[in-house]
């Protein structure tokens, strides 16, 4: 079908508009019937994406037929295609949890996640520099008003960092963009790699430091070294549903970093080539090890999720910083298994929150749960995917990434510091989940709270049953991941494939 | 001109910087509000600066580019939503936490405020 690239971003769009209409925004019950429904649609249309491209090849979308360099454009390569379908998959998750009660707490629960969904996807499938602005600030103001749906001292105060630094983060992307033009005379990510190849030397140092605030721009997002300290809090303070579709937010940062610093200044760039390389290493190590402190120092369950958000940024970024076909490739399979369980792990908190009582999900004693067994099982599955440890899919991804470091220096760093933020997550989970689970005071008659409901319940089984398949089809799913990393890596495939004009 | 320009721009982005570091909420609003005016401003001369040069064509000598002022356009729109957003949620944070402390409490070292806090 001609028009199936841009249908990820227009359907949730449209969705969310139609559900503030009359005939569906009348009732809480029409308004899950379509949330549902639709995000089931966008799934199956984002899978039809990601056949067509795997079996076609990147696919490009010219809006009103305007060619290349000159007009918007629409890519959906194999990358793109596989984050938009994990974006649905993990839209389908959310809505699915939200069904049981949290979208009652406040207006257009539905609506703003849909038009999240549209944000995130738009980012991933765009084209050109301006458009993954536009796209940045549709799903910043959809989580703006996500983070704070449901009210509450927390939210609004979390809120207000949040919102803050992002405005000045995006005035900071504009800056960035005002110089890529005035110097380049293009916004199209490809036409820009081409323009960068003929640069005159005078002109390098601006466009390098163009180069370099994009890369604080996608960090902010991302949450890596220094601007990561809106992360946990931020992370923490929103309710549950919330917080496993934000688990895909700091992806698009990972995403935006490896779609400009590999591509535009990627090794083909002259002066200008791998500019990020030189911040991204020492950024990497020091995440993860950041993640690793505050996962260790965590007092509840919701924090010790974001620091395992953040370990895993610093996974990915290390894999940004080896900077090679394979490195990235392990980085993809990485970030598939790793937002689908951290999104889980924010459901599974919630519902032992629930359970607890007032103590919630700080680790200190607490009566029974009503279902402790249940929830302890779910959260051991979540939490071995999470650590990395064998049967599930998180050991693969760490797996395939150690293996992608070739020199003796690269191992030392990567190892070492994967490794060690490994052993500390293995300690920060296991010593959370004996205090949630078994530190028990009083017996379970009395405990309050009401049983899980059978959404919520869907929701997570649904992400955590992705794992065991990640690792069961590992095979085609790495030949993917590794189809996309060559295409980014490959100047002839993701420049020159998407200018036709050149061409001529 | 350029230099006028440039200093314009300088000084409106310093003096967001400035404000946005201040640890209450309107400052910081206003600082983003003139953060992003001095941003509009820079995009919209990155088409070159130039004077008597309509965005068409032929209509005279000289043209200007006609991509900057389209990207104004809509960084324009996106900041006054934002801004909008951003007064707003300031706004109810002084109504949920009591005061316009960016981080929602007045630190420990004055402890008059601290008393009236409580």
């Amino acid at each position: 079908m001609q028009h199936l690239v841009i249908m990820p971003f227009l359907l949730p769009l449209l969705a969310g508009v139609l559900l503030i209409l009359p005939p569906i925004q009348n009732s809480i019950t029409r308004q899950r019937i379509f949330a549902v429904g639709s995000s089931m649609l966008v799934l199956v249309v984002s899978s039809g994406l990601l056949k067509e491209v795997m079996s076609q090849g990147t696919q490009l979308y010219a809006l009103g037929n305007w060619s290349a360099p000159y007009g918007i454009v629409l890519v959906a390569d194999p990358l793109a295609a596989l984050l938009v379908l994990l974006t649905s998959i993990l839209a389908l998750a959310s809505i699915l949890y939200a069904c049981a009660g949290e979208d009652e707490t406040g207006m257009y629960y539905h609506t703003l996640i849909l038009l999240l969904v549209a944000g995130v996807n738009g980012a991933f499938l765009t084209g050109d520099l301006f458009n993954l602005f536009v796209c940045f600030e549709i799903l910043l103001i959809a989580s703006y008003a996500l983070l704070i749906h449901g009210g509450g001292k927390h939210k609004t105060q979390a809120s207000l960092h949040y919102v803050i630094l992002n405005l000045v983060g995006s005035s900071i992307f504009l800056f960035a963009l005002g110089i890529l033009y005035g110097m380049l005379g293009t916004l199209n990510t490809a036409d820009m790699a081409v323009k960068l190849q003929t640069l005159d030397p005078d002109e390098t140092t601006l466009v390098k430091i163009a180069g370099l605030l994009l890369l604080i721009v996608f960090g902010l997002k991302s949450a890596m070294l220094p601007l990561h300290f809106w992360l946990p809090r931020t992370y923490a303070a929103a309710s549950a549903p919330v917080a496993a579709m934000f688990a895909i937010m700091t992806k698009v940062g990972i995403y935006s970093i490896f779609r400009v610093h590999t591509v535009i200044f990627g090794d083909f760039a002259g002066d200008l080539a791998n500019i990020a390389q030189f911040w991204l290493w020492p950024i990497a190590v020091l995440t993860l090890i950041a993640g690793a402190i505050g996962a260790l120092a965590s007092q509840n369950l919701k924090m010790l999720t974001a620091n395992m958000i953040l370990i895993s940024v610093g996974t990915l970024l290390t894999g940004a910083a080896l900077g090679r076909e394979d490195a990235s490739g392990a980085s993809f399979y990485y970030l598939l298994h790793t937002t689908l369980v951290s999104a889980a792990m924010f459901l599974i908190a919630d519902l032992i929150a629930k359970q607890r009582g007032k103590a919630a999900d700080r680790f200190v004693a607490a009566r029974l749960m009503k279902q402790r067994d249940l929830l302890a099982g779910l959260y051991f599955v979540a939490a071995i995917a999470m650590v990395g440890m064998p049967p599930l899919s998180g050991f693969i991804g760490k797996a395939l990434l150690l293996q992608s470091a070739h020199t003796g220096a690269e191992m030392g760093w990567v190892w070492s510091s994967i490794l060690f933020a490994g052993l500390a997550s293995i300690i920060a989970l296991s010593r959370a989940g004996t205090t949630l689970f078994w530190r028990t005071t009083g017996n379970t008659a009395d405990t309050d709270g009401n049983p899980v409901h059978i959404t919520q319940l869907m929701a997570i089984v649904f992400l955590l049953s992705l794992s065991p398949l990640l690792v069961l089809f590992a095979g085609p799913i790495t030949s993917m991941t590794h189809e996309a990393a060559a295409v980014l890596h490959n100047p002839e495939l993701s420049v020159r494939a998407l200018l036709p004009v050149l061409g001529e | 001109m350029e230099a006028l320009f440039a200093f314009c721009v300088g000084i409106l982005t310093t003096c967001g910087i400035f404000l946005v570091l201040r640890s209450r909420t309107f400052p910081v609003v206003v600082g983003l509000t003139l953060l992003s005016y001095a941003v509009n401003l820079f995009l919209f001369s990155m088409g070159r600066l130039s004077v008597d040069s309509a965005a068409v064509i032929g209509a005279n000598s000289t043209y200007a580019d006609p991509l900057p002022q389209a990207l104004v356009l809509t960084a324009i729109v996106i900041g006054f939503a934002m801004t909008a957003f951003v007064v707003i949620l300031s706004m109810r944070g002084r109504g949920d936490l009591g005061n316009d402390h960016v981080d929602g409490r007045i630190p420990d070292h004055s402890s008059l405020t601290d008393k009236e806090k409580s």
